[in-house]
């Protein structure tokens, strides 16, 4: 009760992770393509309360993905219409979709409050689960957790060697000189926008089916928030955002940990530590230049004849 | 005729408010340097987007080698064998070159393929170009070349260049030209878009010119002179500017071995920059663009500050002053940029004129602004500098280039400044316009004030200046008198062209 087990440690950090490195990674591709959209906490949540609820109903956790992917792209396609169509301002608009999210979601979610979650099978590999450390450690976790890891890697692939990668990372670039060359811009935000509402959507789900695991309101309590500083903190990078996301999900566990084992030092200080680490991370980050954000990054585009 | 590559009939497209091509007709034959001439807003842009498939016209119709021709987007032009290389460059900063081209192909090859390629076609054509260097680090030559590339590798029939050698020192101008003219002798059609007239009696065998979007005149340009071409585009004749040569008076502004860091990673660091400008005289500094001018113009206007003694201003160290108060003390400055950076361009013109004129012309009192003052002084300029616009209350951004930068300029000219910065006056103007702003630059150096004039018109420095240098990687070279000084001799105190050799037409097609 009073040491922290490191091989444990290591494991949950992997799990806490998890939620912030799907977000993030979608935000990542969103803002690639050229586009801020600061509903990622909304997105998130309604993911939670929507993966929970059909999972509950259909007792079936792997479903509850899937519709929490679906819940956070349609939420996004709110977004998509309002900024790339109606070119309205993308700071403004992604703030009230965050706000929106967690009303929406407060009111789904009113019927699921105090209920379990159905569980979600781990994978336990069978051999590799079973070496010494690194078995606990890499081996016994749930499809998620590879799931999310295999996402980098294709998000990193897709997007370096790739053609639509290349035309996705122009779109955000230079969105004029795109349209002058021939790019579908709007669509291909809509697409990415899309994507990541899907990844926000997943790690919303991810809170609510696994981590918690259970419905309670406003239960992402920041998470898409510290996925949008992970994604300047990663200088527009897939494996520096797994790199981010493990940092934040570590600190994280780390405090739950030290809360546990009866650290003399209160729990406000350790319980804000994550926040205080990302502000302190963005600002270093910031001192250094702007550097690997997409040029046409939360810019309007209207293609005037 | 049928023999034509592209012919155009009739093509007419109209946006609220203005038509902007009219009943447009013209054709181009293989080989044939055909340039299209107008001032701003005569159409040509309209034009040309339309043959690139960018816009639909509302009437008329275009073939290709006697087919309809009828290009719904920038993918068609480039199959039926039409590429453009565009004025504002169409590139990625933060790509590649390789990647850059690749973007601009329909079916790139691999990319280690594709840079074999770019290698080829670029020693081919004497314009070398590592494929693997990110385009944000490029000079504007450079730039130009990885443009110019990307079109090549398609084996375009037509070639579109608009404004291709804005950016160009004379030399590379040249190249481009021996390139041009290579592609030409090989059956290529190029559409070549300029302002600058003489360029197009050297390069061109036959001209379309427009002007409020109809065809008012076909002719070959190399049998014309330069002012025929441009009365032809204006429809009047052009009043040349006159000056009176005058002993410069006393120093007014000094500035010694000013350094200055650039504020950004694409910006350039200015070197032990020093000249002096005496009152009555126009200094012009010659330069291509990204070499240090928006960085000096910055530091002289105060939007950077420096150490006190690098600029006095009639004896004052004024380095650490802000552009408030270097106003007050007489020295005024005109940005290259109008929107965003000379004019807020939602704001009017009222508002604008407030910005800058607040301080000479005491538009605020005790905190208040002074709103009948600021717009009596806006209607002056707008007056005195022949602006077209409805009225002082119209949003800057709303006015055409042209208008704006005579507004801009003449905003600055009538607080009567004893030291005057301006870059690129002349910019994107059509040619009555920078006729008016040039005449209103000498009028200013005749009253006994120092204008200092960064260009990158080589014509337009000739024709204002009493000394010339020139700024290259953020070094000034000595000035020179003006008076008698070759096109060449301002080319090579640029540094001329950058690692650029001579078209080798015979390599092509090895």
């Amino acid at each position: 009760m009073d040491s922290i087990n490191p091989i444990l440690l290591i494991a949950s950090l992997m799990v806490a992770s998890t939620p912030i490195l799907l977000a993030a990674l979608g935000e990542m591709v969103v803002e690639k393509s050229g586009v801020l959209n600061l509903g990622v906490e909304g997105m998130m949540i309604t993911g939670a309360v929507v993966g929970f609820a059909i999972g509950v109903n259909t007792g079936s956790s792997s479903l509850g993905f899937v519709v929490a992917a679906l819940a956070g792209a349609g939420l996004s396609m709110v977004f998509a219409i309002i900024t790339q169509l109606l070119l309205s301002n993308q700071v403004a608009t992604g703030l009230g979709l965050t706000l929106f999210g967690l009303g929406l979601s407060s009111l789904i979610g009113k019927p699921y409050v105090g209920i379990k979650a159905p569980g979600f099978a781990k994978l336990d590999i069978p051999l590799l689960s079973d070496i010494p450390v690194l078995g606990p450690i890499l081996f016994r976790h749930d499809p998620m957790v590879y799931l999310s890891l295999l996402m980098v890697a294709l998000v990193w692939y897709l997007l370096t060697y790739t053609r639509a990668g290349l035309v996705l990372r122009a779109v955000g670039e230079n969105h004029a000189a795109a349209h002058a060359l021939g790019y579908k811009v709007v669509r291909v935000r809509f697409m990415a926008i899309a994507f990541g509402g899907a990844m926000a959507g997943l790690g919303g789900a991810y809170v609510s089916l696994v981590r918690v695991p259970q419905w309670v309101e406003g239960m992402t309590a920041g998470a898409g928030w510290i996925a949008l500083a992970i994604v300047v903190f990663a200088s527009w990078r897939p494996w520096r955002i797994l790199l981010g996301a493990y940092l934040f999900g570590g600190i994280n566990v780390l405090q739950l940990n030290l809360q546990a084992a009866g650290s003399t030092i209160p729990v406000e200080y350790l319980s804000m530590s994550p926040y205080l680490v990302t502000i302190l991370v963005l600002v270093i980050i910031s001192v250094r230049g702007n550097h690997g954000a997409p040029g046409s990054l939360s810019r309007v585009f209207h293609a005037s004849h | 005729m049928s023999d034509a590559y592209l012919a155009i009939e009739g093509l007419t497209k109209a946006y609220p408010g203005v038509v902007a091509n009219d009943d447009v007709s013209f054709s181009i034959e293989p080989g044939q340097v055909h340039a299209l001439l107008g001032e701003n807003g005569a159409g040509k842009s309209t034009l040309v987007k339309m043959i690139y498939g960018l816009v639909k016209p509302d009437a008329g119709r275009m073939t290709v080698n006697g087919a309809p021709y009828e290009p719904a987007d920038p993918h068609a032009a480039r199959a039926a064998g039409v590429a453009m290389v565009f004025q504002h460059f169409s590139l990625f900063d933060a790509l590649d070159v390789a990647e850059n081209i690749a973007l601009g192909m329909d079916d790139p090859p691999p990319m280690r393929e594709l840079s074999q390629r770019i290698t080829d076609v670029s020693e081919a054509y004497g314009l070398p170009l590592d494929p693997s260097r990110r385009v944000g680090d490029l000079s504007a030559g450079e730039r130009q070349r990885v443009e110019i590339i990307r079109c090549l590798l398609q084996n375009p029939k037509l070639l579109i260049m608009d404004e291709p050698t804005s950016v160009l020192t004379p030399q590379e101008v040249e190249i481009l030209f021996k390139t041009l003219n290579t592609l030409a002798a090989e059956g290529t059609a190029i559409l070549y878009i300029s302002h600058k007239l003489e360029e197009i009696r050297a390069l061109c065998d036959h001209a379309t010119v427009l002007r409020l979007g109809k065809v008012v005149a076909e002719c070959n340009p190399r049998e014309k002179t330069a002012r025929e071409l441009a009365e032809m585009m204006v429809g009047q004749t052009l009043h040349t500017p006159t000056r009176d040569y005058s002993e410069p008076g006393e120093v007014l502004l000094e500035v010694s071995d000013l350094s200055l860091t650039p504020a950004n990673e694409f910006g350039t660091r200015l070197r032990e920059v020093s000249f002096e400008l005496r009152a009555g005289e126009v200094l012009g500094i010659a330069g291509v663009a990204g070499n240090g001018q928006d960085e000096l113009l910055a530091a002289l206007s105060g939007e950077r500050t420096t150490a006190p003694g690098t600029i006095t201003l009639k004896g004052q160290p004024i380095g650490r002053l802000g552009p408030n108060a270097r106003r007050a003390a007489g020295l005024l400055a005109a940005p290259e940029e109008r929107l965003g950076h000379a004019a807020a361009p939602g704001m009017s013109l009222t508002e604008n004129a407030l910005l800058t004129g607040e301080v000479r012309e005491k538009l605020t009192s005790s905190g208040f602004v002074a709103w009948q003052k600021a717009r009596s002084f806006a209607a002056r300029v707008i007056e005195a500098f022949d602006v077209r616009t409805p009225g002082t209350e119209t949003a800057a951004g709303a006015l055409s280039g042209g208008n704006l930068q005579k507004f801009v300029i003449g905003r600055e000219i009538l607080q009567r400044p004893d030291v005057f910065v301006v870059n690129q006056p002349t910019w994107g103007v059509d040619a009555s316009a920078a006729a008016a702003i040039r005449q209103a630059i000498l009028d200013l150096s005749a009253s006994g004030a120092g204008v200092v004039c960064i260009s990158q018109d080589l014509d337009e420095l000739m024709e204002v200046s009493d000394r010339i240098t020139a700024l290259t990687e953020g070094r000034l070279a000595p000035p020179r008198p003006a008076k008698g000084i070759t096109i060449e001799a301002i080319g090579l105190m640029m540094g001329g062209a950058h690692d650029m050799d001579v078209a080798h037409p015979e390599e092509v097609h090895a």
